[in-house]
C-alpha cells in the first residue's frame, strides 16, 4: 500500500436486505476509491428462465426477491402481456394496484421502522429501539401487518404470492374479505400520517447531491404499474425504450455491473425520492396535503429524505387502498384469455426501491426464449457510490468507527435490495 | 429430532444467509404480534437483516436461510455449523436447494456466461445444493418461502426444549379440513397437492389453481402414480418435468420423478442424493 494511503471497510452491511460490504481507499485526506461491494452468490435467473412457460415464469421471477416479490411479477406480467398483445381489463388493473399498495405498505413500513429510523435515532436495530420507542416500533409493525394481510387476501401470501397470472388473477377476491379491511385501513391510513410526521422531524444531516431523478409518470394517477420513464431532465421514453437509453456496463474495480444513461454518462437516481420527486401533484389528497406542511421542498437533493419521501407512499398507498376498498366491485372474469404466439415484449413497474425493467422474448408454443431483469438496485449502484465519495470527502477522516458508520447509514438511506442485484452481479469470492 | 438440547431461558440465536432471495429470514421479521415479545426470550446475536449488532458465536440456534452455489460458502457453512450447537434450516434453498438448483440440470458454465460479459470472473459451483448435503442439520423448516406460523412453533420448541410439531401430510388433506373443492377432480386442474408437503395453507386451490410444489414431497410420496394421472389428463411429459422442477427441484422424491420423467438423470456426481 502506498504512503498516506488507508483503507476503511464494512465487512458486512446490516439492516438492508441481502449482503453487501462497503469499501473505501483513502490517500491522505482524498478519497482514492469508494465500492459498494456484493458479494451474495449469483443465481443466474435470466438463464434459468429460458424454456419456462409464461405462468411459471411469473411464479419464478418472484423469488428473485422476498421483500418486493409483487414488484417482480408485475413487471414480468406486464411485459408477457405485451410480447402477447394482450391488454388487461380496468378491473384487473385496480386490482393489481391494490396488490402492488400491499407490498409498498409492508416494504416501507418495515424499511422506515426497522431498518432506517434507529439510524436517526442512535440505535442497532428497530429491535432495541423499542425498549424507548415501544410506541413507534409497534404502529410500524402494525402498519407492516397490514399490507401482508392486504397481500394474504389477493394473492394468498405475503411472500412470493400464488394469485398473479398472466392476464389477470386466478381467482377473483371476495368481496367479504376486502370489505374487512376498510375499518383497519382507514385507522392504518392514520398511523401512517403520524409515521411520516415523526419520521419528518428527524435530524437530517446536511448532504445535498444533484440528482437526475428517474420514474414512471402516468397522467392520471401515481406511478405503480404504468406510466412513461421520465427524468427530472425532461426524457420521455416507453418501457421499450429502455435498453436504448440505459446501459448496463462492467467496472473493472468494482464487484458489479452498473447502469448508465448513454445520453448524459451520468449515474441516476430510481426510488421514492425520486418518484415523489416527479410525481408530488399526483399523490393521493391525504399525502400531499401531507407533504405540504413537513417542511421539505420536493424534489428533495438530501438522500436522506427518502425515509420521509417513503412516509408519504405509505399514506398515499393506505389512501389508495382504502379509495378501492370501498370502490364497487363488479364480479367479472378474473383473467383476460391469451393464446400463446412468438414475440417480445418490455416492461417497467415501480417496485417499492424504484423502477424495474424486464423483457421477454416467447416463442410460438408460449415459452421464455430470452430474458433481461434490471432491478432498481443495481440502476442505483453508480449513485451510491458518488454519494459516498462526495461524503466521506465531507467527514472528519480520523474517527474511521464513525466515518464508516455514517457511509452505511448513507447506504441504508437507498433501502438497497442486494438479493434482488445479485442475479446479475459479478460475484466477489473474498470475503474480509 | 432436535440435537443438542437448549437449557438458557434466553435463546443466543444467529440468522445466517446463503443464496437465497431473503424471503425466509423476513418472515422473522414478519411475525409481527409476536416480535416483541419474542425479542425478549430471544437474544438475537447475528441477523445482519435486522440489527448493527452482531456477537461472536458460539450460538444456541442458527437459522440459515439459502443454499450452497460457491466454493466460498461451502467453507462457511461448515464454520457456521461449528458455532452453533442447533442448526435450523428455513427455506426450500436451505433444505433442497431452490430453484437456482435448476442449473444441477443445465450447462452452468453456459449459463454464466450468457449472463456476464466477463464470466471468467465469476465463482461459482455448478451445482446449487441443500446446507444438508454439507453439515448435519437438527431441523429442516421447508418452504418457499417458510409459514412464519411455523418458524415461531420452531423457536417456542427450541425454548422448551421439545420437537417442533410440524406436519408431514400432503397439502390434500389441508384442502378437505378448510373445504375447498378439488381442483384436479372437479375441474382436471393438475395438482402437486396429494405429494407435497402440507405447511402452506393449501393456497393455490383455494386460489383456483393447482399446486406447485413449493413444500417440497410430503412423507411418501406416490410421484409416479401421479404423474401418470396427469399425462391420462393430456398433460404433456415435458410439462409435468418442468413442474417439478420448481422450487424443490432437487429434492430427492421430485428429482427421481423428473429425472425418471425426462430420461435425462443429472450427470454430476457432486450432487449428494
Amino acid at each position: 500500500m502506498a504512503e498516506n494511503e488507508r483503507t476503511i471497510r464494512v465487512a458486512a452491511l446490516t439492516r438492508v436486505e441481502g449482503e453487501g460490504g462497503l469499501y473505501v481507499r483513502l490517500r491522505g485526506n482524498a478519497v482514492e476509491e469508494v465500492r459498494l461491494e456484493i458479494y451474495e452468490p449469483p443465481r443466474l435467473f435470466e438463464a434459468l428462465l429460458r424454456g419456462r412457460s409464461l405462468d411459471d415464469t411469473i411464479d419464478i421471477v418472484a423469488r428473485i426477491c422476498g421483500i418486493c416479490p409483487v414488484a417482480y411479477q408485475m413487471s414480468a406480467a406486464h411485459a408477457l402481456e405485451r410480447a402477447l398483445d394482450i391488454e388487461v381489463t380496468g378491473e384487473i388493473r385496480t386490482l393489481r394496484r391494490l396488490l402492488y399498495c400491499g407490498e409498498w405498505i409492508e416494504s416501507h413500513a418495515l424499511h422506515v421502522h426497522l431498518l432506517h429510523a434507529p439510524d436517526f435515532l442512535g440505535y442497532d436495530s428497530g429491535l432495541s429501539m423499542a425498549a424507548d420507542y415501544r410506541e413507534e416500533v409497534q404502529r410500524g409493525l402494525r402498519l407492516k401487518k397490514l399490507g401482508n394481510a392486504l397481500l394474504d387476501i389477493l394473492g394468498g401470501r405475503a411472500i412470493h404470492p400464488v394469485n398473479v397470472a398472466v392476464g389477470g388473477f386466478y381467482r377473483w377476491p371476495r368481496r367479504e374479505e376486502l370489505a374487512a379491511l376498510v375499518h383497519d385501513f382507514a385507522e392504518g391510513l392514520e398511523a401512517a400520517m403520524a409515521t411520516t410526521r415523526w419520521v419528518a422531524g428527524f435530524e437530517f444531516p446536511d448532504f445535498h447531491a444533484a440528482y437526475d431523478l428517474i420514474a414512471l409518470v402516468h397522467p392520471d394517477e401515481y406511478p405503480m404499474n404504468a406510466g412513461q420513464i421520465t427524468s427530472s431532465d425532461g426524457m420521455h421514453i416507453e418501457a421499450a425504450e429502455f435498453e436504448r437509453e440505459f446501459q448496463e456496463r462492467q467496472v473493472p474495480h468494482s464487484t458489479a455491473l452498473y447502469c448508465d444513461r448513454r445520453s448524459t454518462g451520468r449515474p441516476y437516481l430510481v426510488g421514492p425520492l425520486a418518484r415523489v420527486g416527479l410525481n408530488l401533484d399526483k399523490l393521493s389528497p391525504a399525502a400531499q396535503g401531507l407533504a405540504g406542511e413537513l417542511g421539505i421542498s420536493w424534489p428533495s437533493s438530501n438522500p436522506y429524505h427518502s425515509i420521509v419521501a417513503r412516509g408519504l407512499e405509505l399514506v398515499h398507498a393506505f389512501d389508495e387502498a382504502l379509495d378501492i376498498l370501498r370502490g364497487e366491485y363488479p364480479q367479472q372474469p378474473s383473467r383476460v384469455p391469451w393464446r400463446p404466439r412468438s414475440g417480445v415484449g418490455s416492461a417497467a413497474t415501480e417496485a417499492p426501491r424504484g423502477l424495474l425493467y424486464h423483457r421477454y422474448e416467447i416463442d410460438a408454443a408460449g415459452y421464455v426464449t430470452a430474458a433481461k431483469i434490471v432491478p432498481p438496485t443495481s440502476q442505483n449502484q453508480a449513485q451510491i457510490e458518488a454519494d459516498l465519495r462526495a461524503l466521506v470527502s465531507q467527514l472528519d477522516l480520523t474517527d474511521e468507527d464513525r466515518l464508516a458508520a455514517r457511509c452505511e447509514s448513507l447506504v441504508r438511506s437507498y433501502d438497497p435490495c442486494i438479493s434482488c442485484s445479485t442475479h446479475f452481479l459479478k460475484l466477489r469470492v473474498e470475503r474480509t | 429430532m432436535i440435537r443438542g438440547e437448549v437449557d438458557n431461558p434466553c435463546l443466543k440465536l444467529a440468522v445466517f444467509k446463503f443464496a437465497s432471495c431473503d424471503g425466509c429470514q423476513l418472515s422473522l421479521l414478519a411475525v409481527e404480534d409476536q416480535l416483541l415479545e419474542l425479542a425478549e426470550r430471544v437474544d438475537v446475536a447475528y441477523f445482519l437483516e435486522a440489527t448493527s449488532h452482531q456477537l461472536p458465536g458460539p450460538y444456541d440456534v442458527a437459522l440459515v436461510e439459502g443454499s450452497i452455489t460457491t466454493p466460498d460458502d461451502a467453507a462457511r457453512i461448515r464454520e457456521v455449523r461449528r458455532v452453533s450447537r442447533v442448526l435450523v434450516t428455513i427455506g426450500a434453498c436451505a433444505t433442497a436447494g431452490g430453484i437456482q438448483a435448476l442449473r444441477n440440470w443445465a450447462d452452468s458454465d453456459e449459463y454464466v456466461r450468457s449472463i456476464y460479459a466477463t464470466p471468467q470472473f465469476v465463482s461459482t459451483l455448478t451445482t446449487s445444493t441443500a446446507i444438508a448435503d454439507h453439515v448435519l442439520v437438527d431441523f429442516e423448516l421447508r418452504g418457499c418461502p417458510i409459514n412464519k406460523l411455523q418458524l415461531i412453533e420452531v423457536l417456542r420448541a427450541l425454548l422448551a426444549g421439545r420437537k417442533p410439531r410440524t406436519p408431514a401430510h400432503s397439502v390434500c388433506l389441508d384442502c378437505k379440513r378448510q373445504g375447498t373443492v378439488c381442483v384436479m377432480v372437479a375441474r382436471g386442474v393438475p395438482c402437486l397437492g396429494p405429494v407435497t408437503q402440507a405447511g402452506c395453507g393449501a393456497i393455490c386451490p383455494y386460489f383456483d389453481r393447482g399446486c406447485y410444489g413449493c413444500y417440497g414431497p410430503a412423507s411418501q410420496p406416490n410421484l409416479v402414480s401421479l404423474t401418470a394421472e396427469f399425462q391420462r389428463g393430456g398433460v404433456s411429459r415435458d410439462a409435468i418435468v418442468q413442474s417439478l422442477r420448481t422450487f424443490n427441484a432437487n429434492a430427492a422424491e421430485f428429482r427421481a420423478e423428473g429425472d425418471r420423467l425426462a430420461g435425462q438423470p443429472i450427470d454430476k456426481d457432486t450432487l449428494a442424493t
